[in-house]
Order: C-alpha cells, then structure tokens, then sequence
C-alpha cells in the first residue's frame, strides 16, 4: 500500500529532504574519521592502520542506512539518522581511544573493545534497516499491545532470574558465547508500544471518570490498578536489580504518557510522589543504592577503603578538561579505572578531551535528537503514532539525563549508558531500532497526503445530455 | 494531545539545560578546584611526566631522573648520597609530594613556573619535551659530609653559613633518611614511608637543623654578652663585673645558680666568666639587661621569628618571662630555644663584625638553556651588635678555644678560631641526658669564610652523663667542618 503512495508525489507536499539528510552523513562520517586521526596523531604522532578501513566501515553503514531509509521512508525526519550515525562514529571513537591504555585494556577487561562495538553498531544498523524493511506501517504495533507487555515484563525480570550481578547492579543476562546483554535496553522500546496501545484505548476512561478532590483529578480505582502495578513493578526492578536507572526510566516514561494521553497534570502530581516516596524508601534501606546517593552528596569524597571512588575520578576528568579540553588522546580519565571508562563514565572523556565546549555539543546533538522525536510526534496524525512517538523520545531523552547527570553528579549515579556513544551492545543495538521506529513514523506524518479520489459528485452533476 | 505533548517537549528542553548548566558548572567554576586537588593523580602524573630538573652543590648534581615502565609516571627522582643531602633536597614522591627544596622549587625543577615560560615556547616549537631548570645551591659538598660522617650514628644536626654572605655551606640532620626508598608510589614506597612516618623514636624525617628548637645552653652566653655590651653594661671584656658565685636568682630566696669550675666566677669579666662559662656572671647580666633588652638583642641576632632559606626554618624563641626565668634564659636554659641555623647564625654575626647575613642556600635558578633565571644576592638581615663590640666577643670566644685548649683538629695556627660550649638541659629536673652544643667560626686574613652550629642529642645511658659537653662531642664535628671549608678555600 505504502509503495503506491511513493508513486504519487504531489507537488505540493513536503520534501522529502533525503539529499539533505545525505549532505549531513557526510559530514557525520567524517567527523569521527578525523577524530581518529586526531587519536593516531596525538598518541604514536601517525596516522592509525586501520584508519581506512575505520572509516570505509562507518561510511558503509552511514550508506546503506540513508539507502535503506531512501527505499523505505523516504520522507523521514533527515536529521535523525546522521545524528545517531554521528554519535555512533565518535563512541567508536572514544572507546578506540581508551583501548589504547594498557592498563584499562587487559584480558581480564575483555581487551580491545573497539572491534566488537563496530560489529554491534553493524547488527544495530541492520536491525535499523530491517524494522524499516518490515515495518510497513507502525500501527501495525498496535495489534501486539498486550504481548508487548508480557514481553516487556519478561525482560525486565529476566536478570532476576537468570542474571549476573555486575558492579552492584543486576541488570545482566550472560548469553553463552555472545556475551552479555541488557534486557532492560529493549525493554524500554517495547514498553513503550505497550503503553501506547493501552493508553490508546483507555486515554478517555482515564481522563474523564475521575473525581475532583482538592483541586485534583483522582482516578477511579479500576482505572488506577494498572498505574499501581507499573509502579510496583518499577519499585520490584529497584529492589531485586538494584538499578535505579531503568526503574527511573520505567516510571518516568508511563508518567510522561498518561500525561500526554489523558491531558491530566494531577498525573504528573500523582506519579511524582509515587516515584519520590519509592525511591526514598529503597535509597534508605538499599546499602548500593544508598552509597550512591552517598557519593552523589559528596562526590569527591574517598571510599570506605581509603582509595578515590569513580565519582571523583570521573569529576576530575571533567575539571582537569577544562573549556577547551586537553585534546583527544591526551587526557587521564582511564584513572577512572575497569570498565566503566568505556561505558558508563565515557562522557568524561568526552568532557576532559574534548572539554566544555566538546561536551555542551554532544549534549546539544541529543537535545537535538530528543528534539526531532518530539517533532515527529507532534507531526504524527494517528494517536497511537503521537503515544509511541512522544515516549520513544522521551524514554531516550530521560536516559541521556539520567547517565549524563550521573556521571556529572547533578543527580545519583545510575547503571544505564549513555546512548549510542558507550561501550555495549545491547544499548547500541536498542538504540538503533528505536531511530528506526521515530524514522517511520515520522515518516508517516509527513508523506503527503494521497491524491484525492476523483468526486463521484461532481461526475454526477455533469449535465446529462441526451 | 499537541498540548501536553508540547509540555513534555519542553521538559525534555529543561533536561537538557539542567545537563548544560551543570556541566559549565564542573568544567568552568569549579575546573581549577577540580584540577588541584590533592586526590587528583594528574597533578603528580604531570610532574613526573618529563625528567625534573636537578639540584646542583659544587657544579654536580646531587639528584637525578631515571626513567620507568610506570604507565602514569614515565621518570622517577633520584638522589645521589640521599640519606646525607636529604635535609637540603628533602624528597619529591610519586606517592607522597614534595618537601624542602624539592618543594619550594617544584615549579622550576618540573619546568612549569613561568619564568620558563619562553623555553617550554620553544621547546614545544622544536618538538622537544618540557624541561625542568636546576638550582644551584651554595652547599660545600666537603663540609657536608664532614658534618654528616661527624654525626654518624647520633642524633642531633650541624649547620654551618659564610659569614660574609649568609651563604649555607653545611645542613646536616642524623639521623636522616633515604628520600629514594619512596620516591615512587608502589608497595615498598608505602612500607618505607610508613615506617619512617612510624619511628617516633629517631623522627628520620625531621629535619633539625631548621626544623627543632632546642634550648640552647651555654652558647646563647655569647648573645647575652652581645646584651650586656651593646647595652652598655659593660665597656670592656676585661672589666670585672660584680656576681656572687653562687648567684642568687631574683625574686627567688634562695634559689642558688652554681658554677661548674669552683672558685673563679666570683666576680669574673666577661673575658673569664666566657672562658669558664660562669652561669653567676652571665645569669646576672641577663637581669640587669632586663627582659626587654634581652628580647631586642636576641631579635636582632634573628630569634623570634622565621627564615625563609628559602626552606622555612621555625623561628627560634625568646619570650616574655619574669625575672628569674629571664636571669636563666640568660645562661640558654629557660623557655628560649634555638634551631641550630639560629646559633649559626649567632657565631656568624659575631665571627663577620657584627653585621648578619640572611642565610640562603639557593644560588641562583637556572633554565634548561643555561640562562640564569634568578640569581640571589646576599642580603643584610642587621647589624646585631657593633663592630667593636663583635670584636670583643671575638677576643672572648677565642679564649674559649685556646683558654681551654679544645683540640682544633688540623685546622693551621694561623686560623684563628673562635667558639662556644654549651650543655644544655633536658627533661624535668634535668633527668635526660644534657644536649651537647658547640657554636665557632673561623676568620683568616680574608674574613671569616665560616661559622658552625653542632648540636647533638646523647641517647640515655649512652655515655657517663658527667663526661658529656660541647667541647667533648660536638666541638670535633665543628672542626672537622670548618676545616673543609677552609681547605676548599685554599685549593
């Protein structure tokens, strides 16, 4: 059906900015092509190897992305894709960069970890390319709401069940020889569906059959059960995974959605006291959460071992980058120490090499992206488009805050990583299928309207001669 | 929904504002905090990132750079005889920072202060790696170890000064410390460092020549004199005074102050009560100066305050006291207590007529190129007593070394030389073993190239408690130091 419509172009409609959206590849591939230059320059002073082939290979996926959008959503938003292969390219770079320190770069550590984000980048890309392959219309989703929840739900629970504790947090699931995955980062999409859906449906019982108490709309108690089971749910992942990130990210995006579905701020009121008294009562009694919200207080503080925590070490990358930043290459922040300078802490890289300035970009290109999501969702001419729209952007935009502010201290530190731009697939991958949702319906809503049947009426009021 | 939708879209804005403010807020107001900050390893990776420049005594120098497969921290400080310099280097650790002139001078050995400014411009033009400077300094390599093998295994400090300039020649503290056992940041840098941290004991790390005040005993005699002619107690060193021996302290009763040679104090001059160290004459002195006179005339020998060499010296005391304690404090053995570098400086004031020299131990700075950055000049701190009067007391101190025959090592008869014992007290009732002083300088037909300062700490039970005194155990080490300097000179 779709394809007729890609035939019947009227002159008047959008332009489908895909030259546009080229232009901007360009230069969203040879950004982080000079970055590794940069890298090569500043630590051995040469160019690196596999400079070539580095960035063939993301010249590659940049193109056969914008191909694949060119076939297939051919009036999807131009900025998303080249901001997404963007930030991809400098995460690879980053993480590139930080392989280059022996001592964050051990077996024990799992090595080099550059190569095998290049790979999932290519699995998420293709997974990009595959929703908008098969995923004609993205109201087809609506008819799997309630699988999406048990989906959902079987995610999220998955680590619970099956899961290995990482640094405190439970939020992994070992796959034998493919290695760790996130449940939670794929969860997020297809809660996101699911709510969706269910809001769809429910939006105007939920708006309209409530009582005022005090100025409040108050949900009637049916209506309310479902509300109360996300909550407990949310509350469950904090106490069984002890990850404060989804838990936030679960609560906040239902949040966000019954508030655009049901045009009710006592929601908002509603869901912000129930997410503040949850996440008091687990900071209290949960000891990891607790030294979080400890470290967060006082950042700079040591460890109970005497030694200087993550949190400090990753502030000092952010001081010591200063507005300018010491250049990439050129920067400490593998101080930072394990993993967790590729992944989690990876913006203060960021922040210490490429410094302020560097770091108020990126910040800006999600802002941007986050942007572009709400865009589309106001764009979206189907209610079901504008849910899942809305809450796909919000979900990311909650997850840029919360890593971001974590890693910065402006809030508690959560274990969820920073989209696109740090080490793990799962993330990467999710990620990609989620630009590949916003890019479809998106679009959707600007592809120009059908060429208007021929008037029956106006053929029968032809004179009739005889 | 546009509506709500809009509103969630700019709360996603708010988001977004909050992550930038905060991190202007990190990476511009508080940069400089976060970049200082002691828990911060790049401030110590950064020193240690090129080779630190050197400290240089007799145009060689005494420390040095050696390169490591450390990840962070490519060079590692060295020292040659680190255990005998230690108290003019101090120590620059990966682990545990930097003192003394390793200190004072960090910016210039690591080539950072901005007097480098114009080197590290074009040593960053030419490709080459920053540089550190060196410091010159004006220690006699000679006199060093003379002071340091002097001491041996005892406890205690020498310092010895030109006169004529305030240059530093000697500093010497045993026992001392090796600043290479931890100079790095591993395993056995920690042990080695805790365990000199640990020593109560030995306190290997405390720096007593400029660091430790103790009570100064007879030596601080010389400065009462100084007292007694400047203000005009006395006109001549050979005019008799008028104590009893014993000496009955003021507003006491009969708190009696006796004398260690019987039967000459009575009564004595300054030239005799010198020689025998009569506590009566001196105790006696110090009264009639009066707390106020003693006071000034300390604080123009340099007491009272601190010295900047540039390593900081504590400042040596004389306090306020009431009569009885100012008539002690005249014999060295109340509440006033001096650093060694203090009675140094004592002897030098005297053995240079009169006129004090600032002590310095830095020459001059000088960059990677060779330029001089900073060269220092001697410097004037007063003029303590006259130069009739220094003569004098010269004449009293020398009667001191030929008066009682103390043995003057191999320094030659045409040197003349010029000193003060004291044994000092310690402990309540004096019930530890006394401290062992010697102050003396020497003076040739050029002027008094030196003056020395021995103090040493005798342990408990170590020797027979009557046996100990200056001219026993410390005047040998004095000596032996100003003989070195004097042979330097001649050669």
């Amino acid at each position: 059906m779709s394809s007729n419509n890609n035939t019947t172009v009227s002159p008047g409609g959008l332009p489908s900015r895909r030259n546009t959206e080229l232009m901007m590849l360009v230069f969203a591939v040879v950004i982080p092509v000079f970055a590794y230059a940069n890298v090569g320059l500043a630590k051995e002073g040469s160019l690196p190897a596999g400079m070539l082939g580095y960035g063939l290979g993301l010249g590659l996926l940049a193109g056969v992305a914008h191909l694949a959008v060119r076939r297939w959503a051919p009036y999807a938003d131009p900025l998303m894709l080249p901001i997404a292969t963007l930030l991809n390219g400098l995460g690879l770079v980053l993480i590139w960069r930080l392989d280059q320190e022996p001592t964050i770069t051990t077996d024990r550590l799992g090595g080099p970890l550059a190569p095998g984000q290049l790979m999932w980048s290519t699995v998420g890309v293709a997974l990009f390319i595959g929703v908008l392959l098969l995923l004609k219309d993205h109201r087809l989703l609506q008819r799997y709401t309630y699988i999406s929840m048990v989906v959902a739900l079987v995610l999220l629970a998955l680590p619970i069940v099956v899961g290995e504790e990482i640094n405190g947090a439970r939020i992994w699931v070992r796959i034998p020889g493919v290695g760790s995955l996130q449940p939670g980062e794929f969860a997020k999409i297809i809660i996101a569906v699911f709510f969706a859906g269910y809001l769809m449906v429910k939006r105007d019982a939920l708006a309209l059959a409530s009582r005022r108490v005090m100025g409040l709309y108050l949900p009637r108690g049916r209506d309310l059960g479902p509300i109360l089971v996300i909550w407990a749910i949310s509350l469950l992942i904090l106490i069984f995974e002890t990850d404060l990130g989804t838990s936030l990210l679960f609560f906040g995006i239902f949040v966000v959605m019954l508030y655009v579905a049901t045009e009710r701020t006592s929601w908002i009121i509603f869901g912000l006291l129930l997410s503040a008294s949850g996440a008091v009562l687990v900071a209290s009694t949960n000891a990891h959460v607790g030294e979080r919200v400890n470290n967060w207080l006082n950042p700079l503080d040591r460890a109970a071992n005497d030694g200087v925590t993550e949190t400090a070490q990753a502030m000092f990358s952010f001081g010591s980058g200063g507005l300018f930043g010491s250049g990439l290459g050129q920067g400490y922040s593998r101080l930072i120490g394990g993993i967790a300078a590729k992944s989690d802490y990876i913006l203060a890289t960021v922040g210490e090499e490429l410094g302020l300035a560097g770091l108020m970009a990126i910040v800006m290109l999600y802002a941007l992206l986050i942007e572009r999501g709400m865009r589309t969702a106001l764009a979206a001419r189907d209610p079901f488009g504008k849910l899942l729209a809305v809450g796909l952007a919000g979900v990311f935009a909650i997850q840029v805050f919360v890593v971001a502010g974590g890693v910065t201290a402006l809030i508690p530190l959560t274990g969820m990583t920073m989209p696109f731009l740090a080490q793990g697939g799962s993330s990467v991958i999710a990620n990609w299928a989620l630009i590949a949702l916003l890019l479809r319906i998106s679009d959707t809503a600007r592809r120009p309207a059908p060429a208007p049947a021929p008037s029956l009426d106006a053929e029968q009021t032809q004179v009739v001669r005889p | 929904m546009n509506k709500p939708m809009r509103r969630v879209a700019v709360f996603c804005g708010v988001l977004m504002l909050a992550l930038l403010v905060r991190v202007n807020w990190i990476q511009f107001v508080q940069a400089d905090e976060l970049q200082s900050h002691e828990d911060n390893r790049r401030v110590s990776i950064e020193r240690y990132s090129n080779p630190r420049g050197d400290i240089i005594v007799d145009g060689e120098p005494i420390t040095g750079s050696e390169e490591t497969d450390d990840p962070d921290y490519r060079y590692q400080r060295t020292w040659t005889d680190g255990e005998m310099w230690a108290p003019v280097t101090g120590y620059a650790s990966q682990a545990y920072g930097t003192s003394f002139l390793e200190g004072v001078n960090d910016s210039i050995l690591t080539g950072d202060d901005d007097r480098l400014f114009f080197n590290n411009t074009i040593d960053m033009i030419t490709g080459r790696d920053q540089r550190g400077g060196d410091v010159v300094t004006t220690l006699n390599g000679d006199a060093q170890r003379a002071a340091f093998e002097g001491l041996g295994d005892r406890k205690g400090a020498v310092v010895a000064l030109d006169p004529r300039t305030g240059a530093i020649l000697a500093l010497a503290s045993a026992p001392s410390y090796d600043p290479s056992s931890f100079a790095g940041y591993g395993a056995d840098d920690e042990e080695a460092w805790l365990a000199l941290q640990g020593d109560e004991d030995n306190e290997p790390m405390l720096n007593r020549a400029l660091r430790e005040t103790y009570p100064p005993g007879s030596t601080f005699k010389v400065v009462t004199a100084a007292a007694a002619l400047e203000n005009g107690l006395i006109d001549d060193i050979d005019e008799a005074t008028d104590y009893e021996d014993p000496y009955i302290l003021p507003d006491t009763q009969d708190r009696e102050l006796g004398n260690q040679v019987p039967g000459v104090c009575a009564d004595a001059n300054v030239r005799d009560a010198m020689r025998y160290s009569c506590n009566s004459v001196f105790a006696g002195l110090s009264n009639d100066v009066g707390n106020e006179g003693m006071i000034e005339m300390a604080e123009r020998f340099g007491f009272n305050e601190e010295h900047f060499t540039p390593v900081r010296s504590s400042a040596s005391v004389y306090p306020e006291d009431n009569r009885p304690q100012n008539a002690m404090a005249g014999i060295g053995q109340a509440s006033n207590r001096a650093t060694p570098l203090q009675m140094a400086m004592v002897a030098s004031a005297v053995a240079n007529n009169g006129t004090l020299m600032s002590p310095y131990m830095v020459d001059k700075l000088v960059a990677p190129n060779l330029n001089v950055i900073e060269q220092h000049d001697p410097e004037e701190l007063g003029e303590p007593v006259s130069g009739d009067n220094a003569r004098q007391l010269q004449e009293a101190m020398e009667e001191v070394v030929d008066g009682n025959n103390i043995d003057r090592g191999s320094i030659g008869d045409d040197v003349r030389i010029g000193g003060k014992t004291g044994t000092a007290q310690r402990g309540e009732d004096n019930s530890e073993p006394p401290y062992a002083w010697f102050i003396s300088y020497a003076i040739t037909d050029e002027g008094s190239p030196v003056a020395v300062a021995v103090v040493i700490e005798i342990g408990d039970g170590e020797v027979d408690r009557d046996l100990i005194s200056g001219s026993r155990f410390a005047a040998p080490i004095a000596m032996d130091v100003m003989a070195a300097v004097l042979d330097d000179d001649q050669g």
